[in-house]
């Protein structure tokens, strides 16, 4: 099943245009890796997909994101409920300055969702079950979010989008923080998380890429140069460009 | 070439001590202030009884015996200090969220302008302005015999702790890590929910810091009170009575002392008690200020 459609997607920074043409169709319940050297418009690309490029000024787009069949592009969509449903994990984990608790229930409440002190209790237990933080952390629950290890954070980070129950995932490089066990045992948590949501994640690490998605698109430049499957990319790349870029040419 | 080096060392050597020098003499002279300040201040306490001095009620420093009570000053003080916190704190943090937040760059930049020029304003200026026209128009709106009042006095004294209080907030809203930001908007919060959820918490210290600096402004000061308040040493029961500050007392009373009478010694030691009160505000505000994220 699709979930997300792209249609010659464009963006401009002002005059500079940061974006080409993309189009790319991101499947429900999978892995999507999105890879090229620093500069080619990854990121951007990723905040389309929950509208977060329009705070910053001066921002242009044209073209279609379609998600679960509604264009994320129009004038009226509601940008609340898309961030809802689509939610990002970015590339320093950002906890609010605000407990445990109540990092993985400001979602809740911000959206004005129906809780009792006892469903509350169980959402947090959940969200933090699902990361796998529980164990460590139902203990600390009142403790100050800063007070967690890189790695605690990024999950909690997870663990509050996993509350408000969105059902895209986009993270941007969220292990380039993390040591390499950490890294690992993050990658494990997205192959867990995939069974429930779809997943997008932009990365410079190929190894990363390779090791975790189940589809790989390829960006340079602004451009989607190849998207495809992982296996077929890694191993059978179309375009000269790409298999430069994976065998370490450049980038 | 080794003369060079050591008339270069020597060079360091004398522009250190000289910067020691004037660093030393500040501290020396805010000492020399401070002794003298004690020691004129403590002089009314070998005739006067600390307790009577604080906690009388009647302030008649040239009648015989000389009656020395400041507790209707203290209260004047507090009463148009409290008025003028009610007033600005709102006004004045409101004012740092939308120049943190809100404002587009243009109108940001002449907002911080325009506050830092209420700022330049000379309180004797601020004063006068608000003599011929605030104190008329309290007079009429509250219909009473006079507009010399406490009231007045708080409005005109919460336009001077505006600038320092919108000024300090809006620095620790700024330093607020714009991830926080990013991450509250990721997850679907609108801009107010932000702001009130995660930046004002987070800038909470900072705000308070803010906060305690522009009452700490306005308790010390003297002009602007002196011509708007009335000056009558009565303790205070409304907003709409006249008042007279601590400052304003020794401010008008002053020039018409004798050097060594008690009502002198007294000024001085009302000169203390501003001096705690300052202090006590100046720190809370350095700890607020200082205090470490938990």
């Amino acid at each position: 099943m699709d979930k997300i459609q792209v249609k010659n997607l464009n963006l401009w920074y002002g005059n500079f245009q940061a974006l080409k043409n993309v189009s790319a169709t991101f499947a429900e319940k999978k892995i999507t890796a999105i890879i090229g050297p620093s500069g080619c418009g990854k990121s951007t690309f990723l905040r389309v997909l929950n509208r977060m490029n329009d705070l910053i000024e001066g921002v242009k787009t044209s073209g279609q994101v379609f998600i679960d069949g509604e264009n994320i592009l129009s004038q009226d969509v509601d940008l609340i409920a898309l961030r809802k449903k689509v939610g990002m994990v970015f590339q320093r984990p950002n906890p609010f300055p605000l407990s445990v608790y109540e990092n993985i229930a400001f979602g809740i409440k911000i959206h004005g969702l129906k809780y009792t002190k006892d469903t509350l209790d169980a959402i947090v237990e959940n969200s933090l079950r699902e990361v796998l933080l529980w164990d460590d952390l139902k203990d600390k629950l009142h403790r100050s979010a800063l007070s967690l290890s890189l790695e605690q954070k990024q999950r909690l980070c997870i663990a509050r989008l996993l509350a408000v129950k969105s059902d895209v995932v986009l993270m941007d490089e969220p292990c380039s923080a993390l040591d390499p066990q950490a890294t690992q045992r993050i990658e494990e948590l997205m192959r867990e998380l995939k069974k429930h949501y779809t997943i997008i994640i932009v990365t410079h690490n190929m190894q990363q890429a390779a090791r975790v998605s189940d589809d790989t698109g390829f960006m340079l430049l602004g451009e989607m140069i190849e998207f495809a499957d992982t296996h077929s990319i890694f191993t059978a790349p179309k375009d000269r460009r790409t298999e430069e870029y994976i065998t370490g040419r450049y980038g | 070439m080794t003369k060079k080096i050591t008339l270069r060392k020597l060079k360091e050597f004398i522009i250190e001590k000289l910067i020691l020098l004037c660093g030393l003499a500040s501290i020396f002279f805010v000492m020399l202030i401070f002794i003298f300040l004690l020691k004129e201040g403590l002089a009314l306490f070998k005739t006067v009884k600390v307790s009577n001095f604080l906690l009388g009620k009647s302030w008649y420093p040239i009648s015989e015996p000389p009656e020395l009570g400041i507790l209707p000053l203290i209260l004047g003080s507090l009463l148009v200090t409290f008025g003028a916190a009610i007033i600005s704190v709102p006004i004045g943090v409101a004012c740092a969220v939308y120049i943190a937040e809100i404002a587009p760059g243009k109108v940001k930049e002449v907002l911080k302008a325009g506050i830092e020029l209420l700022a330049a304003i000379p309180s004797v200026v601020l004063g006068f302005i608000g003599m011929v026209t605030l104190v008329p128009w309290v007079k009429k709106v509250f219909n009473l015999p006079t507009g010399l009042t406490a009231l007045s006095g708080s409005i005109m004294l919460a336009f001077m702790a505006m600038p320092t209080i919108v000024s300090i907030a809006e620095d620790a809203l700024y330093s607020v890590p714009r991830s926080y930001k990013e991450g509250a908007f990721a997850l679907g919060a609108t801009h107010w929910q932000t702001i009130w959820r995660l930046l004002l918490p987070a800038a909470s210290s900072g705000i308070l810091a803010a906060v305690m600096l522009g009452i700490g402004r306005v308790i010390g000061e003297t002009m602007a009170v002196m011509m708007i308040t009335g000056n009558s040493a009565v303790i205070p029961q409304t907003f709409l009575a006249p008042v007279r500050t601590l400052t304003a007392t020794i401010a008008a009373e002053m020039g018409e002392t004798v050097v060594g009478s008690e009502h002198y010694f007294a000024l001085f030691a009302i000169g203390i008690v501003l001096f705690i009160i300052s202090f006590v505000i100046n720190v809370t505000a350095d700890l607020f200020l200082h205090r470490k994220p938990k």
